[in-house]
C-alpha cells in the first residue's frame, strides 16, 4: 500500500517544492524590480561587484573558451578531412561556439565561481545577523545585496561570453592553421562568411540570461541561509547545482526560441 | 524627562510568538514611554532578544501588536517599515558588524544611509562615537580584528551614532571589563538626559541594571514576570525575582 501512496506522494512533494521555489524567485524578482525603480545606484558597490564577477572571472572564462576551441578543432578536423571539407572546419567552430558552448561553457563557469561566491557571501551575512543589521538600518538587503550584484553581473558576463568565444576561435585557428596546415585565407573565408551577427546576438543574450538565472538563483540561496555555517554550505552547494542545471535546461528552449519562435536572422 | 502623558513610546500588547515547537511568546504586554529606559532581564533563552526583534520588525508576531511612536508595526511589509527604523536603532547581541567594513566604514554605514552626505560631518560624528567607546584609535581596522568587547563596542558606536529617538540594546555591557561596562552605562543615561532618548536594554549585567534603568521587565516562561521600578524589584518578595537578581541557584549536581 505504502508503494501505491508513495507514487502519488513523491511526486505531488517534488511539486509542491517546485512550486514554493518559483513563488520564492518571484517574490526576489518583484524586489529587485522595485530596488530598479528606486533608482539608487550604489556605484561604489557595482564597481567592486564587476571588478570581483568581471574582471576575476576573465581567466577562467578564456581558458574554458580557448581549450574547448582547441579540442573540438582538432576533433571535427579529422571528421571533415574524411568528407575533404576541412578547411571549413573554421565555419563550424565559430557558430557552434557563438551559438552554444561560448555562452554555456562561460555560464557554467561564473556559475560555478561566482554563483558560489555569491551565496556564500549573503549567506554569511545572513546567518550572523548582517543581513538582520542592514534591514535594521532601514536598507533593503535586494536593493544592497542583490541589485549591485545583478547590475555588475549584466555589464560582465556578454564581455565573458565575448571573450570566451574569441579565445576559442583563436585557438581554433591555432590548431586548424598553425597544426593542421589548413591555410589562412580559406579558414577566415569560411568562418566570416557562415558566421554572421545574429549568432553573436544569440550569444549575447543567452549570456544575458545566464547572468540572470545565477544571479537570481544564487542570491535567493544566500538570503535564505539558516542554520550558520552548515547552511551556508549547503546554500552555495545548492547555488551551483541549481544555476548549472537551470542555465542548461534554459539553454535548450532559449535555442529553439531565438531559432523558430522568435526567430533573429535567416538560420533555419 | 520621562513623558508619560498620552501614548507610549513603544507599546506591545499581547504579544505571542512561537518558534518551531517552542512558545517563546505568550502574551507580552509593555508600554515604554518617550524618555524612558526600560530593562529587560531574565533567564537565559526567555525570549528577551526575540521580543527586541519584534520592536523593530525583524520578526512578525503569531498574534499580538506592536506600536512604536503611533505606528502599527506588525503586519508591515519591508519597506514599509523603513519610518520605525528611521526612529529606532539596534545594537544586536553579537554586534553584527559588517565583516567588509572596517570600524570608521561600519559607524559610518547609518549615517550615510540617513542621508547625511557631508564628508566633513560624517567624519567628526563618526569619530566622536568612536571615542566615547574607546575605539578612537582602531577606526581602520576589520571586525575580525577586534576583540569580542571591542566589537560590542563598535556596535554601541554604530547604534548611537545617527541620535534616533529610540535605541534597542541588546547586552550592551556583556563582554566588557568592569571600567567600560561603566562607561557604556554613563553612555546610556546621558544620551537620556541630554537628548532624551528612549532605551530598551536587555541586560545580565545587575550592577548596570540598577545604574541606568528606570523600570525594570522580568521574562520568564514566556510572559512579564516582574515589572517595575529599581526599589519595587529590590523590595519585591517573589523568589524567583530575588534568585535571579543575586545570582542564586539551587544545583543539585
Ligand atoms: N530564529 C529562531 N528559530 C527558532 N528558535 C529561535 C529562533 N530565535 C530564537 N529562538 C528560540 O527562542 C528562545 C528565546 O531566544 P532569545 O534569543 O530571545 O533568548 P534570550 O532571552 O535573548 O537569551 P540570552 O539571554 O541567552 O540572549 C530560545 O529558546 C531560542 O532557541
Ligand atoms: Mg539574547
Amino acid at each position: 500500500m505504502r508503494g501505491v501512496t508513495d507514487v502519488v506522494r513523491i511526486p505531488g512533494r517534488v511539486f509542491l517544492h517546485f512550486i514554493s521555489y518559483m513563488g520564492q524567485i518571484a517574490f526576489l524578482v518583484r524586489d529587485l524590480m522595485t530596488a530598479f525603480s528606486n533608482r539608487v545606484w550604489r556605484i561604489g558597490l557595482i564597481a567592486e561587484q564587476i571588478v570581483s564577477i568581471g574582471y576575476g572571472s576573465q581567466a577562467v572564462v578564456i581558458v574554458t573558451g580557448a581549450f574547448t576551441g582547441a579540442v573540438f578543432t582538432f576533433q571535427t578536423y579529422a571528421k571533415f578531412k574524411d568528407f575533404g571539407v576541412e578547411s571549413s572546419v573554421g565555419a563550424i567552430v565559430s557558430v557552434a561556439l557563438c551559438r552554444e558552448l561560448g555562452p554555456v561553457l562561460a555560464g557554467l563557469m561564473v556559475g560555478g565561481r561566482v554563483g558560489a561566491s555569491m551565496a556564500a557571501d549573503i549567506g554569511t551575512m545572513k546567518v550572523t545577523e548582517q543581513v538582520d543589521a542592514l534591514r535594521v538600518m532601514g536598507v533593503h538587503p535586494v536593493d544592497y545585496l542583490v541589485l549591485p550584484r545583478f547590475i555588475a553581473m549584466m555589464i560582465s558576463m556578454p564581455i565573458l561570453v565575448a571573450e570566451s568565444i574569441t579565445f576559442g576561435l583563436m585557438a581554433s585557428y591555432a590548431v586548424a592553421v598553425f597544426g593542421y596546415g589548413v591555410p589562412h585565407a580559406w579558414f577566415v573565408h569560411h568562418m566570416v562568411d557562415h558566421t554572421n551577427q545574429w549568432d553573436i546576438v544569440i550569444g549575447m543574450t543567452k549570456g544575458f540570461a545566464f547572468g540572470i538565472i545565477i544571479t537570481l538563483v544564487a542570491c535567493h540561496q544566500g538570503l535564505r541561509a539558516e542554520n550558520g555555517a552548515v547552511g551556508v554550505g549547503i546554500g552555495t552547494t545548492r547555488a551551483v547545482v541549481i544555476s548549472s542545471l537551470v542555465m542548461l535546461i534554459a539553454n535548450f528552449f532559449l535555442s529553439i526560441l531565438l531559432n523558430y519562435i522568435w526567430p533573429l536572422g535567416n538560420n533555419v | 524627562m520621562i513623558d508619560r502623558t498620552g501614548q507610549p513610546f513603544i507599546r506591545i500588547r499581547g504579544l505571542h510568538k512561537k518558534l518551531g515547537w517552542q512558545e517563546v511568546l505568550r502574551g507580552i504586554d509593555l508600554d515604554i514611554w518617550r524618555g524612558e529606559t526600560l530593562c529587560i532581564i531574565g533567564p537565559s533563552g526567555e525570549g528577551k532578544t526575540v521580543t527586541m526583534k519584534h520592536v523593530i520588525g525583524l520578526m512578525q508576531p503569531d498574534f499580538g501588536t506592536v506600536e512604536v511612536d503611533g505606528i502599527q508595526v506588525n503586519g508591515l511589509r519591508e519597506r514599509e517599515l523603513a519610518p520605525v527604523r528611521q526612529r529606532v536603532s539596534m545594537l544586536f547581541q553579537n554586534a553584527a558588524l559588517f565583516d567588509r567594513l572596517t570600524v570608521e566604514q561600519n559607524v559610518a554605514f547609518p549615517l550615510r544611509e540617513a542621508g547625511v552626505t557631508d564628508k566633513k560631518e560624517i567624519k567628526e560624528r563618526v569619530a566622536a562615537a568612536l571615542d566615547v567607546v574607546g575605539l578612537g584609535q582602531h577606526g581602520q581596522k576589520l571586525p575580525v580584528n577586534l576583540s569580542g568587547g571591542m566589537r560590542k563596542r563598535a556596535g554601541i558606536a554604530r547604534a548611537i551614532v545617527t541620535r534616533a529617538q529610540c535605541i534597542l540594546y541588546d547586552e550592551p555591557t556583556s563582554s566588557l571589563d568592569p571600567v567600560v561596562s561603566d562607561v557604556i552605562d554613563t553612555v546610556i543615561l546621558r544620551l537620556q538626559e541630554r537628548h532624551g532618548i528612549t532605551s530598551l536594554v536587555v541586560t545580565h549585567d545587575m550592577k548596570s541594571l540598577f545604574k541606568i534603568a528606570d523600570r525594570i521587565a522580568m521574562l520568564k516562561n514566556g510572559l512579564i514576570h516582574f515589572l517595575g521600578t529599581k526599589e519595587e524589584l529590590r523590595a519585591c518578595p517573589d523568589k524567583i525575582v530575588q534568585d535571579f537578581i543575586n545570582g542564586r541557584a539551587d544545583v543539585d549536581f
